[in-house]
């Protein structure tokens, strides 16, 4: 009863906040008024039950309830319903993907290629912010230095695509270096405003340093990746990118996967838990801090070689803080630290709004409402809790304990 | 016996305010030691001093290594410290929250293991086999505080006394020979600080490690500790067997103020 009243006064309000501008319709040349109280009655009715909804939520949210119950294995939360359920899920979307560019247009063939490199991208991040904590926001620097090395490598000294694809990836970890000597101090919202001006500085350089750049005209006739020697048109130049960055991004996830479950992995999950803990329990923190600045920017490296050779033609506007902020939200969308869940929100965050293209007016509207909406029900991001497991002495009897108390608090 | 810790004249300077005043102390092989002293007198600060979390602005800070060598430990960074066989735990719980019982152990075994990130990527036969080790080890450990079953437990989720056993597992995953206790007492029942109690004594007798512990619990310190250390104000006042700090006037004094003697 108390939540219905509470719906009809928030609707009253919003009757009452909106009914000039869509209530009333003045036309001044006629000089007439309408009065529309169809239109304000809608919006009440409206508001009421999105009110109601709203007030249902945040109390499955206050007594700690899921808002959606999730069926078994959907999201991984679980690790009771098997590693097989999961591996043929995985199996499924893999053999999918690979089939796609033969099934479908160049143009969604061109799409997904994008949404692979945001991808690789937000995993590449997925180390710095989501397994060693470190607040990155100029992640798309490191984008920019790939895709530049390629470009002005190509330009200058005339090397190819294979040639630029490791010194991409070498190159970005010598920037990420040289970010991450300075910043080893700092840490929380200190470090993400010096990346920000870091990746500023980045985008700055490029505009500006004209005789070396091309400054904002950028470079173009950047050639697509060779085979062999082989001719390609267009489409299966695409193809083939497509097929490339499909398995760069394999490679991402195995490479991130095997690290996640290593003794360097974990150094690097303890130093985004506690950093005094850390040094106090043996490990040398400027270490790790480097080694995952590294780690992190070597794919936004690679990356960036793909996408200039992707597009044939970069320049500096490809790479403002829009994408830092971008790549950024995939990561804290997919849930910090996770493989699966990151990908995923890559996937979604470049894939529905090109979908979606009859909405496109109200992208950042929805984009905003979706963040909101995702930070006070599940801050933790789409997935979570995802344990590894460990094969200790007498495993059984302390699997059934560990069960047992899985089952008692879900 | 042989002196493991030896603190002479350590002084630590805050800009104008003195925290710790030349302090002395020694902590001898296989002892339990306690430092003890009102809220503030710099217990913490010591600690902080000797684990490298802060650089002693006079004084020096050795540690007797298990091969005879004595090693000088000032400025020296927190894990080259912990690496040269001295751990410790936090009177503010440090464990990692979000990662589960044993990987916070395994954490621990992080400087007497090797594996580099190509191991981590090729996981070839010798990063395998380490990463077992140091899982059995870790489990083994777990075992002695008696957490094993919760191995696979996000470590946050843990009542309180079995997250201040947990740092204590932590701890002793470093294979240290010199363990500082920071309050490892605070807030368990008596029940839980019988058992803690007897938990130390077990670690000290089992693995022939040398304790220092800060406490505030007197009953524990009274019956598990060798000898006392007392401070005040940033000054040791007192040094002693419990008994002989149980009837000093200025420990009295310290902690009961003036009042106590009228």
């Amino acid at each position: 009863m108390k939540r219905i009243v509470k719906a009809a006064l928030v609707a009253v309000w919003f009757m009452v906040l909106t009914f000039p501008l869509m209530g009333i319709k003045v036309n001044s040349v006629a000089k007439t008024l309408t009065w529309r109280w169809d239109r304000t009655a809608l919006m009440g009715a409206a508001t009421f039950f999105l009110a109601l909804l709203w007030g249902w939520c945040f109390e499955r949210k206050a007594r700690g309830l899921p808002i959606i119950s999730l069926p078994p294995g959907g999201a991984g939360r679980r690790p009771e319903s098997g590693p097989g359920v999961r591996r043929g899920i995985l199996l499924a979307v893999l053999a999918g993907m690979i089939a796609m560019p033969l099934l479908s247009s160049i143009y969604q063939t061109n799409i997904m290629i994008s949404a692979l490199l945001y991808v690789m991208l937000a995993l590449g991040l997925n180390i710095v912010v989501g397994l060693a904590g470190q607040l990155v926001l100029g992640y798309v620097a490191f984008y920019a230095v790939g895709a530049y090395t390629y470009g002005l490598l190509h330009q200058y000294f005339g090397l190819g695509f294979w040639t630029c694809l490791p010194l991409g990836g070498v190159m970005a970890v010598i920037f990420g270096l040289i970010l991450g000597f300075p910043v080893l101090r700092l840490r929380g919202d200190y470090l993400a405003i010096v990346t920000l001006g870091f990746g500023e500085i980045v985008r700055l350089t490029l505009q500006n340093w004209s005789s070396v750049t091309g400054g904002p005209r950028g470079i173009s006739n950047i050639p697509r990746p060779e085979l062999f020697g082989l001719q390609m048109g267009i489409e299966e130049s695409s193809i083939y990118i497509y097929y490339l960055v499909l398995a760069a991004v394999l490679i991402t996830i195995l490479v991130i996967s095997r690290l996640k479950n290593s003794r360097v992995g974990l150094a690097l999950q303890a130093l985004r838990e506690d950093e005094i803990a850390c040094e106090a329990m043996g490990i040398d923190v400027t270490r790790v801090k480097l080694s995952a600045f590294a780690l992190g920017s070597c794919w936004a490296g690679f990356a960036g070689v793909i996408f200039a050779a992707k597009t044939t033609y970069i320049n500096p506007a490809s790479f403002t803080f829009m994408e830092s902020a971008m790549i950024l939200s995939m990561v804290v969308l997919g849930g910090m630290g996770s493989i699966v869940g990151v990908a995923a929100a890559a996937m979604l965050l470049i894939l529905v709004p090109e979908y979606l293209r009859a909405f496109s007016e109200y992208r950042m509207l929805i984009f905003g409402a979706v963040m909101v909406l995702m930070m006070i029900f599940r801050p933790q991001g789409l997935v979570t809790g995802e344990k590894r497991r460990y094969r200790v002495p007498g495993e059984n009897r302390a699997r059934q304990t560990v069960e047992a108390s899985h089952e008692a608090r879900a | 016996m042989k002196p493991v810790l030896e603190v002479t004249s350590l002084s630590q300077n805050f800009g104008g305010l003195r925290a710790l005043n030349d302090v002395d102390l020694t902590v001898r092989e296989g002892e339990i030691v306690a430092l003890i002293g009102p809220n503030g007198a710099g217990k913490t600060t010591f600690f902080n001093c000797i684990t490298g979390i802060y650089t002693p602005t006079e004084g020096d800070v050795f540690l007797h290594m298990p091969d005879g060598e004595k090693a000088r430990l000032n400025g020296r960074k927190p894990h080259k410290i912990t690496a040269m066989g001295m751990a410790r735990t936090f009177q503010n719980i440090r464990l990692f929250p979000e990662m589960t019982v044993l990987e916070n152990v395994m954490i621990g075994r992080h400087c007497r293991t090797r594996a580099g990130i190509l191991g981590a990527l090729l996981r070839d036969r010798g990063t395998r086999r380490e990463e077992q080790a140091s899982v059995e080890r870790s489990y083994e450990l777990l075992r002695s505080v008696h957490l094993h079953t919760l191995y696979n437990e996000t470590a946050k989720n843990l009542p309180y006394g079995a997250q201040r056993r947990l740092e204590i597992a932590r701890a002793m995953a470093t294979e240290p020979h010199m363990l500082l206790l920071d309050e490892p007492a605070a807030g368990m029942n008596p029940h839980e600080t019988r058992e803690l109690e007897d938990l130390v004594r077990e670690i000290r007798d089992s693995r022939k490690l040398s304790v220092l512990l800060i406490e505030h619990d007197m009953g524990m310190v009274m019956s598990l500790s060798d000898r006392i250390y007392v401070m005040e104000y940033g000054s040791r006042i007192a040094a002693g067997t419990p008994e002989e700090i149980r009837a000093n006037p200025q420990v009295i004094k310290a902690y009961l103020g003036e009042e106590a003697h009228a």
